[in-house]
């Protein structure tokens, strides 16, 4: 079957994304497998400058998802645009730079810089990194907010923008609106979920940051929600995130209305899981009769 | 490093609170001392990062103790089932053929990776002193084991229901053991009572992971010296040189 998707600027050999965060800049898993293999790949947040992140313990399991408030850490833009970048250049996969930043002006920098770059396919704005007390929280939890980064993002940009939406408002449809009317070319959703954990013996939190994000299992019904609502109100493709661990997930986010997906956690409880889910997925889209993605997307509501 | 069903030997308790797990796999032959293995827990999510803590032809053995619900599972595991491991993961204890003895110093759950350690200096017919530190008797273990090695065994409880009272320091300094270059791994304050007293040698740690493999960036440690470097425990460590890294 074929799996090939065509979104703005990506041109992707099968849907299946490793998500922002969860896989580094890939070169950990390249050891395991061959990431030719993948769809695309969402590298690590790019900040202007190097950022070491918060203190540790940085992640707790919780049932069904982990909570994490790594902070952004990375090399800063200038490493990445020299060393990571040019050796992602060897791999026949679509590359995604997830941008961040602590204001507007951040994520412009960022972007002025990856332009120069022939590997980076897409952006994807962090406006929703619960963990970073001055960046993502404020600009993706208003339309306004949302609009604006999006709006100044688009016109730094020479590659497609997609957004990626933070789960923790009141009404995710208002701001995928606005966010679209600002110009964006695609969405992600969801990021993770604010939560908290507390230590048994001492009554303390266990994530050293206090609140950290809700990943894996555990969200992924509030993702398939999400999308489903948002993809009836806009015209733009979405890629979506939150819980996949398997080919089954990939079809239930199809039939909510998204495109493509990025998959999470689920690299850190088997490593080779993005390969398995490629594999796996043309059997289970026959399983369920389904013979193109294309007529799986947005089944739900169609 | 890769990702096998191992099949578990044997899962009995040691001490208090303290389990033995003797796992078949092939990926022992790729394990050197020091090392780690991530291991899934049917039930639980992120898996769990555990020393290795002997290495044998046919498969390795973990000592672990139960912390939690997660640990708690992976010790009412039987024998025959199957476990799902990954590993051998992280940096390794280096072997120093050109020394005449080491001194290894363990704490509690500290104390497994430095048995193969142990194994291995003593095939090379070398002089290893280990200095166990447990919080009671109950809780010690492998005392024998040690000597069954040849090695030189002292052991300190905090409470002093066994062997010198205090720490592993007071018992290295009753015994006035003068060797100066140090394996340790164990609690914090441990390691830094080690780390204030010795300069040659290395040290490993214990961290909260989630992927094992150097990707998540949730195990990382900020070197001593340099502002701006950070390591992870996961991938560059477990073991670091003594004084690398900032705990």
């Amino acid at each position: 079957m074929d799996l090939h998707v065509k979104l703005p600027g990506l041109n992707l050999k099968n849907p299946i994304i490793p998500a922002s965060g969860c896989f580094g800049f890939g070169r950990e898993f390249a050891e395991l497998y061959d990431l030719s293999l993948l769809g695309g790949i969402a590298i690590k947040s790019a900040t202007p400058q190097k950022r070491f992140g918060n203190p540790t313990p940085r992640v707790a399991e919780t049932p069904s998802g982990m909570l994490n408030a790594i902070g952004l850490q990375n090399p800063g833009v200038d490493v990445i645009l020299e060393k990571e970048l040019p050796w992602l250049a060897q791999f026949d996969t679509e590359i995604i730079a997830n941008v961040a930043g602590a204001s507007e002006e951040e994520y412009v920098e960022v972007i002025e810089k990856l332009n120069a770059s022939q590997v980076v396919k897409a952006y994807e704005l962090n406006i929703s990194c619960p963990n970073v007390k001055h960046g993502g929280i404020g600009l993706g939890t208003t339309p306004e907010l949302a609009a604006k980064v999006t709006k100044m993002a688009k016109a730094a940009a020479n590659k497609p923008v997609y957004v990626k939406l933070s789960p923790n408002v009141t009404n995710i449809v208002e701001i995928a609106k606005a966010v679209e009317e600002a110009g964006a070319d695609g969405l992600v959703m969801i990021n993770t979920m604010m939560g908290m954990r507390l230590d048994l013996h001492t009554g303390k939190p266990i994530l050293a940051n206090v609140t950290g994000g809700l990943s894996g299992p555990a969200i992924k019904p509030v993702a398939i929600r999400m999308v489903y609502q948002v993809a009836q109100a806009v015209n733009i493709p979405i890629i979506g995130v939150g819980g996949i661990t398997r080919a089954e997930d990939v079809l239930e986010f199809l039939y909510a209305g998204a495109s493509a997906v990025e998959v999470g956690m689920q690299n850190f409880i088997d490593p080779y899981c993005c390969v398995k889910i490629i594999e796996e997925l043309p059997k289970v889209l026959e399983t369920y009769g389904v013979n193109s993605l294309q007529e799986a997307v947005g089944r739900s509501f169609k | 490093m890769q990702e096998e069903k191992g099949i578990i030997q044997s899962n009995e308790k040691i001490a208090k609170d303290t389990y033995r797990m003797k796992i078949a796999a092939g990926m022992a032959k790729d394990m050197k001392p020091g090392q780690f293995v991530n291991i899934k827990i049917d039930g639980y999510m992120l898996r769990r990062p555990i020393s290795i803590s002997s290495i044998e032809a046919d498969g390795f053995v973990i000592v672990y103790k139960v912390v939690g619900d997660g640990t708690l599972a992976l010790a009412k595991k039987h024998a025959h089932h199957t476990i799902d491991v990954f590993g051998p993961l992280g940096s390794s204890y280096p072997i120093h053929e050109n020394r005449n003895e080491v001194l290894l110093i363990g704490g509690g759950v500290g104390v497994p990776p430095l048995y193969e350690l142990a194994k291995q200096y003593r095939v090379l017919r070398k002089e290893v002193h280990v200095v166990l530190g447990f919080n009671d008797k109950d809780s010690i273990f492998y005392e024998q084991e040690f000597k069954a090695l040849g090695c030189h065994v002292v052991v300190a409880t905090m409470d002093g229901s066994y062997g010198v009272k205090g720490t592993v320091m007071d018992a290295i300094q009753a015994h006035a053991i003068t060797c100066d270059f140090t394996y340790s791994c164990g609690p914090r304050p441990m390691l830094k009572a080690i780390e204030a007293a010795y300069q040659k040698g290395y040290m490993s740690f214990e961290s909260r992971m989630a992927c094992g493999i150097g990707a998540c960036m949730a195990c990382v440690a900020k070197d001593k010296k340099e502002a701006d470097l950070y390591h992870r425990i996961c991938k560059e460590g477990p073991v670091f040189p003594i004084g690398k890294v900032e705990f």
